[in-house]
């Protein structure tokens, strides 16, 4: 159920702002690629464009070619609502909807949707999603309160929740764990490694650590310089990347001697 | 006045502080000067501007005196803000309480559920028939001008995207917010005399006419509402796989729910005072008529108005005595909406 994903000659714009230009890499089903680079360099934009999340923006737009096991996604016969069933999406900061409350939030994709599904089916749910995110401890006694009570790091681990309540067959993570202790940041990287086995997961990281822990693959941003748009500079599988780069500045931005 | 806590000398955390009963003092100082002015023949109004002067000018003087400048500025600024919100509120509390005063007297179950059928001379009358025909015609307005608000405001937030068509939109609705109530009645009135019949006088058309008033409010406020919804929460929606209607219904609406019916209440008690549209179209009649679609209707701003122009001791009273009901609704609709505003909002279980 897991798919890869081609990405050949991306160039992502803002309007006329060519934010990154010429991407080409194939994401393997059933792996862990994480993206790293310099912020600003496009990571998020590459990420948003995988689950069209890009051309939600006003004047955003896409070239070139991506496709998910052979079907390209931005063909013109393509609803993109049903790409992002396909491919779900944690965003850099949480965003939990301030209406609901902690279970309905977890629940959100199955009831926006107004998917029929039993009480203790639903329950359910909500608990494996809630213990896969590493919140369910903290929240099953209030799991009726509002989603916007809760802290920042919680927040985030309940829209890691509700993202995989869903049970996307790719799974799109934006620096899930920057606002998160090391606990928890180590209980998503076992989630990571659990999902691995039925997921395809993209992951932005700025922490070097966490991409050489959870990745098999990874890809390196970075600007050709000021005001250039972004490009892929190296990708590679994570262990030579980290042992032993094709690409000097990779090497540099790895061992720190960026800039 | 000898300043008791204060020391110039810089290094204290205290220096060129006034202490904390300086505009009390002031104030009072002020209070005195002003009756002194007027005692010694000053007119009211001019005693009252003589005091707002002295404490204007006294209080930031003190502080001035004690080198503080910040401190100066802030009391003068401070000062002027209280004067220019008293002079704001001054004649909103005088209106309350002359209506009170002279509806208050008028108010009896009697006044709120005899109509004016048959009434002659001194025969006691009431209100019920005007209290009916404003309920019916606003909430009918209201069920007309709603829709068509937020639905316009969905348009222009959601779909709009400063395209073209919701440039044009936002134009109109500036101008339909400038329309003079009387014009709106008189469209309304018109537009039926072609349509239906040329003596038409039904509550319907009143409520058209209001609706034509309410519009624009409801779309602005509407508008500024869903705006206020973070796009954060719309992404969170499409990237969960739910369509944009879907989203728009289940997450931004409720997102802003609580602000849209303010607005919605807001732009009730805008409309339910309007008179010259009604009187137009809704017509003039003593009885009670709960039918919209058939028949003159009386509603409240009407019924003051005919009161008022009877010149009759009895029609004053009614006039007043109507003011006052009228007041009080739009009172409870006001509290209604903070109530709702309340309900609706967001909640942070904090
Ligand atoms: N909504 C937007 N409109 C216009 N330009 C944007 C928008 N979002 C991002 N950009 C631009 O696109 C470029 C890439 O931004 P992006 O958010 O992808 O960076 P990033 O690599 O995710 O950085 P970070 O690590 O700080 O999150 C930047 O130059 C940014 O200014
Ligand atoms: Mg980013």
């Amino acid at each position: 159920m897991a798919k890869s994903i081609e990405i050949s000659d991306l160039d992502i714009y803002y309007g006329d702002f060519l934010a990154v230009q010429g991407v080409n890499m194939s994401i393997k089903a059933r792996s862990v690629t994480a993206f790293i680079g310099p912020s600003g360099c496009g990571k998020s934009t590459v990420l948003r464009s995988l689950n069209r999340m890009h051309e939600v923006i006003p004047g955003a737009r896409v070239e070139g070619k991506i496709a998910i096991a052979g079907q390209s996604l931005y063909d013109s016969a393509v609803d993109p609502v049903s790409v992002r069933r396909m491919i779900g999406m944690v965003f850099q900061r949480p965003n939990p909807f301030p209406t609901m409350s902690i279970y309905e939030n977890v629940l959100a994709g199955n009831r926006l949707n107004s998917k029929k599904m039993k009480k203790s089916e639903a329950d359910d749910i909500v608990e494996r999603s809630l213990k896969g995110a590493n919140l369910w401890n903290e929240v099953k006694d209030r799991l009726t309160k509002p989603g916007m009570g809760l802290s920042g790091g919680q927040q985030q681990r309940l829209c890691i929740a509700r993202a995989i309540a869903v049970e996307p067959q790719v799974l799109l993570m934006d620096e899930p764990c920057s606002a998160l202790d090391p606990i928890s940041t180590s209980a998503i990287e076992d989630l990571i490694h659990e999902l691995k086995s039925d997921y395809t997961i993209v992951i932005v990281t700025h922490n070097m650590q966490q991409a050489a822990r959870v990745s098999d693959e990874t890809g390196f941003f970075n600007l050709k310089a000021a005001g250039q748009p972004g490009h892929l500079v190296e990708f590679n599988s994570t262990q030579k990347m980290f042992a032993n780069p094709d690409n000097e500045a990779t090497e540099a931005y790895i061992s720190g001697r960026f800039g | 006045m000898s300043t008791t806590t204060v020391t110039t000398d810089a290094g204290t955390l205290r220096a060129g502080t006034l202490p904390s009963w300086a505009p009390l003092a002031v104030a009072g100082l002020s209070v005195a000067l002003g009756a002194l002015a007027w005692i010694l023949g000053l007119s009211v109004v001019l005693a009252v501007l003589l005091a707002i002067v002295v404490f204007v000018v006294a209080l930031p003087g003190w502080s001035l005196a004690e080198k503080n400048r910040r401190a100066a500025t802030d009391r003068l600024v401070t000062a002027l803000i209280w004067t220019a919100f008293s002079v704001a509120v001054v004649p909103l509390v005088w209106l309350i309480a002359l209506v009170v005063k002279e509806g208050f007297a008028t108010l009896s179950p009697e006044f709120l559920t005899y109509s004016m059928r048959g009434v002659v001379g001194d025969e006691q009358g009431g209100l019920y028939h005007a209290a009916i025909g404003t309920l019916l015609v606003t909430v009918m307005a209201a069920l007309i001008s709603v829709p068509i608000g937020i639905f316009t405001a969905i348009y222009l937030v959601e779909y709009g995207k400063k395209n073209r068509l919701a440039k044009v939109i936002t134009f109109l609705v500036d101008v339909m917010t400038g329309i003079p109530s009387i014009v709106a009645g008189l469209f309304a009135l018109a537009l039926f005399v072609l349509l239906i019949d040329p003596a038409i006088r039904w509550g319907f058309g009143g409520a058209v006419a209001l609706s034509l008033l309410m519009v624009p409010t409801v779309v602005r406020s509407s508008e500024e509402m869903l705006r206020l919804v973070p796009d954060d929460l719309r992404e969170a929606s499409y990237a969960l796989g739910v369509p944009k209607w879907r989203t728009i219904a289940k997450v931004v609406l409720p997102t802003a729910l609580g602000g849209i019916v303010t607005g919605v209440v807001l732009a009730i008690s805008r409309v339910i005072g309007e008179t010259a549209p009604l009187l137009v179209v809704a017509g003039f009649t003593d009885s009670v008529n709960t039918n919209l679609f058939e028949d003159r209707m009386m509603t409240l701003p009407v019924y003051i108005f005919t009161q008022y122009a009877n010149a009759t001791e009895k029609g004053y009273a009614y006039a007043w005595g109507g003011a006052l009901v009228l007041i009080i609704i739009v009172m409870v609709l006001n509290l209604a909406a903070r109530l709702i505003g309340k309900i609706f909002a967001p909640k942070t279980g904090r």
